[in-house]
């Protein structure tokens, strides 16, 4: 996938607003991946020019950080949560069915672009685990036989 | 506006008083008679829980229902809806408090607001299917004072959390705020100082060291640029009080890091908060904006001449940069790795300048017993462990929720009483305290008294204070290779014992749940784990075996009947499972063949029907559709 250049002047746009400084990737990486959903090579190449440091360093700080992803996520981002509270509440059999359902495996995108899965841990809601989110929505007290109708409700 | 003196402070806390003082007699409230605007109470408040948990569950959709119904009844002047942070009581939320009659609604949908604005509000009657019902006796309580939940409970860290509005600073002032700041600058640092170490506050992050002779070290140490630290980086799975903190009562923290500030002669001051925490992000940020505005952050501080400002860092995910030198790392734009120590961040931390890191829940406790005196809080816990502990209590319990007891409460009390006990009668099996570098405790644990020495000595750790329990239904192996797996995926993979030794573990684990573990293999395990602990680099790597070790040392049986007897006694480790079904309990039905995603289930209609052990794939389809209970596992 190619980034167009519009996308990667805003990059530079944004490592400016910072000084250039190389003690503030992280918030530059934040700030890239809000405005651009995902941080592909080529920003990061953007980014190692801009501030000044190998494009190496770059991608450890990247890749270190779960936070952070290289491929775009889909536009129904689905985490489910693998948080203690969840995991003894049976999380892991809400994700097997999430990755029954859409078909596809923890840190993939179906290939519609509709729907990514990942894991978390945590999101707080204990109380209400096991729990997934989709977007910004928290889905509480899951079992796995309500995943597909959930799943039906984006895809419609 | 420029709060310039004490004085000045003081006299906004009056002014800010009358509006909190409703709220502060409605918590001594203890009248069963509710109040209504028909009965002649001038003046209510609603409060909504604000915090993430409950906006899980829809308590914004409730704020905005609440507002619409009063504004549809015309009497929005004379009712407020304030949003505090959490109330603790997550398993019942959201929570809808009213005031001025202390009443406390759990379990509140959207469409409940017009009942409660109608009925209770209007009308002075309460809505008595929204009031907490007690398990035990069935009787509906309707004040938290009266709740097994909240009767046990102390809470200092959490006192403003569920009470005041944490987007107006006005609030927190008038509970005191800033108080012991505006005391501490008109007194000598020293002196200051010596009050914490004297209140025996330890950090409440995990490892317990001493915060006053934290802040005496970083006190030593003289540059021009020197910083306060507040680790909001909370990433024990399951644990969420650090949140709640910075979202019920962000000013505590910001108030704790300037007196901390003061006192090692610190003028910077650095939030490094997980990019997973929106709202306390949100919270910390409006918070800090109106201290500005205040001047109560900047310079000359309450005309003292003392100047402080503070600015948020961004985490991105990793589990390792609670590590204080990981986190320092982090701050500064690179990969979170720990380095040894020393040199001690005190020494040498952000960018090689002294810094001296504490956690917010440490931070939170810091005001109040400043106010409060040093002696009024060593008089509470242990002979070593000093105040309070916020515990997330989760997992398979009945109560769920974040709550604050005395140090030297025993878990019995936690689980029990608070907790009210195991969810759905099932048999308690253990507790896991102190998150991924903690352990599991058992039945025989439930009557020690909670310190950061006796966790340690039963084979866990306090940790941040995550406290998940667990029931005759989980598989203390699975248990122990579920924290495993998480600590494999978050090593850093600086060091070797936690990079590999770690992965080792884990294929050990994986091998005994497969059925294919040996006698040896359990020796194996322990083993690594002694060298694992001795040897990493850092806290991470040095605790990430206590879960194994812990499991070995409680449940040493359950670990031997997968070896050796190919069993999983709590039905958990699939590969270990055997479906059969009873002849003489099946009906015939097909509804488990029909079923079956494998095929695996054959026979003929009002016969028995029977499972091809070699297809099947142990989904427990079948079990969860027989209505004659004729399927068995074992």
């Amino acid at each position: 996938m190619k980034v167009s250049c519009e996308a990667l002047r805003q990059v530079e746009a944004i490592c400016r607003k910072f000084n250039n400084d190389p003690g503030e990737l992280i918030s530059i990486l934040h700030e890239c991946q809000n405005t651009l959903g995902y941080l592909p090579e080529e920003v990061q190449r953007v980014i190692a020019r801009e501030l000044g440091i190998p494009a190496s360093k770059v991608y450890g700080v990247v890749t270190f950080y779960s936070f952070f992803s290289m491929v775009p996520k889909g536009k129904y981002p689905v985490s489910v949560c693998l948080g203690t509270a969840c995991y003894v509440r049976g999380s892991d059999k809400v994700l097997e069915e999430f990755k029954r359902v859409l078909g596809i495996e923890v840190g993939e995108t179906t290939p519609d672009g509709k729907f990514s899965l990942d894991c978390l841990r945590c999101v707080g809601a204990c109380g209400l685990a096991p729990v997934a989110t989709i977007g910004e929505k928290v889905y509480g007290r899951l079992n796995p036989s309500d995943i597909k109708k959930i799943v039906a409700e984006f895809d419609a | 506006m420029i709060i310039n003196s004490p004085d000045a402070l003081e006299s906004i806390r009056q002014e800010a008083l009358k509006a909190l003082s409703v709220r502060e007699e409605s918590n001594l409230a203890s009248s069963t008679e509710a109040a209504g605007l028909e009965k002649g109470t001038p003046h209510m408040q609603i409060l909504c829980c604000g915090g993430t948990g409950c906006k899980a569950s829809e308590s914004a959709k409730i704020v905005e229902n609440l507002r619409e119904s009063l504004k549809a009844h015309g009497i929005e002047d004379k009712v407020d809806v304030v949003v505090p942070g959490c109330f603790g009581f997550c398993e019942k939320g959201p929570i809808v408090k009213i005031v001025p009659d202390n009443t406390f609604y759990t379990s509140v949908r959207p469409e409940d607001a017009e009942e409660i604005v109608s009925s209770h509000i209007i009308g002075g009657n309460k809505v008595e299917r929204l009031l907490y019902q007690d398990p035990g006796t069935g009787e509906h309580i309707s004040d938290s004072k009266h709740m097994n939940f909240y009767r046990k409970q102390l809470r200092i860290a959490l006192r403003n959390c569920g009470f005041i509005n944490p987007e107006d600073i006005r609030e927190y002032i008038a509970r005191d705020g800033y108080k012991a700041l505006a005391q501490s600058l008109q007194r000598d640092s020293l002196e200051v100082l010596a009050d914490i170490k004297a209140s025996g506050l330890r950090g409440r992050g995990g490892a317990g060291f001493p915060t006053g002779v934290k802040w005496e070290i970083a006190r030593k140490f003289d540059a021009p640029d020197k910083y306060v630290v507040c680790n909001a980086d909370e990433g024990d799975p399951g644990a969420f009080m650090d949140r709640s903190i910075m979202e019920g009562d962000p000013n505590s923290v910001i108030e704790a890091m300037m007196i901390c500030g003061y006192c090692i002669n610190a003028h910077h001051g650095l939030i490094y908060i997980r990019a997973e925490y929106p709202l306390a992000v949100h919270r910390l940020k409006v918070a800090i904006g109106q201290a500005r505005e205040y001047g109560l952050l900047g310079n000359n501080i309450l005309g003292t001449g003392f100047d402080f400002d503070i600015e948020i860092r961004y985490g991105a995910g990793a589990f390792v940069c609670g590590e204080e030198t990981a986190l320092i790392h982090s701050m500064e734009g690179k990969r979170g790795e720990p380095t040894l120590k020393p040199p001690f961040p005190a020494e040498a931390g952000y960018f090689g300048n002294p810094t001296n890191v504490n956690n917010v829940e440490t931070l939170a406790n810091v005001p109040v017993i400043l106010t409060k005196g040093p002696q009024w809080f060593a008089s509470i816990g242990t002979e070593k462990s000093k105040g309070t502990k916020v515990f997330a209590l989760a997992g398979k319990i009945n109560n769920v929720g974040l709550i604050e007891v005395p140090m030297g409460t025993t878990l019995r009390e936690i689980i029990y009483d608070i907790g009210g006990g195991v969810k759905g009668g099932k048999k308690f099996k253990a507790v896991q305290t102190g998150g991924p570098s903690g352990g599991c405790l058992t039945e025989k644990h439930l009557d020690i008294p909670i310190d950061y020495e006796s966790l340690a000595a039963a084979g866990s750790m306090m940790g941040s204070g995550g406290m998940i329990v667990m029931d005759e239904d989980d598989c203390m192996v699975s248990v122990a290779k579920f924290f495993l797996e998480f600590t494999v995926d978050e090593s850093c993979g600086k060091c070797t014992p936690c990079r590999i030794g770690n992965r080792r573990m884990l294929e050990i684990l994986d091998k005994i749940t497969q059925g294919r573990g040996t006698m040896e293999d359990l020796d194996t395990l322990e083993n690594l784990a002694k060298v694992i602990k001795d040897t990493a680099l850092c806290g991470l790597g040095q605790t990430s075996p206590n879960p194994v070790l812990s499991t070995l040392s409680n449940f040493r049986e359950e670990y031997e009947e997968h070896v050796r007897d190919h069993v999983c006694r709590a039905h958990k480790c699939k590969a270990l499972l055997t479906y059969s079904i009873d002849p003489d309990l099946c009906k015939g039905c097909s509804a488990c063949a029909r079923g079956c995603p494998a095929e695996a289930i054959t026979g003929e209609v009002r016969k028995p029907f029977s499972i091809n052990s070699e297809k099947c794939i142990r989904c427990g389809m079948c079990l969860s559709r027989c209505k004659f209970g004729a399927i068995k596992v074992i």
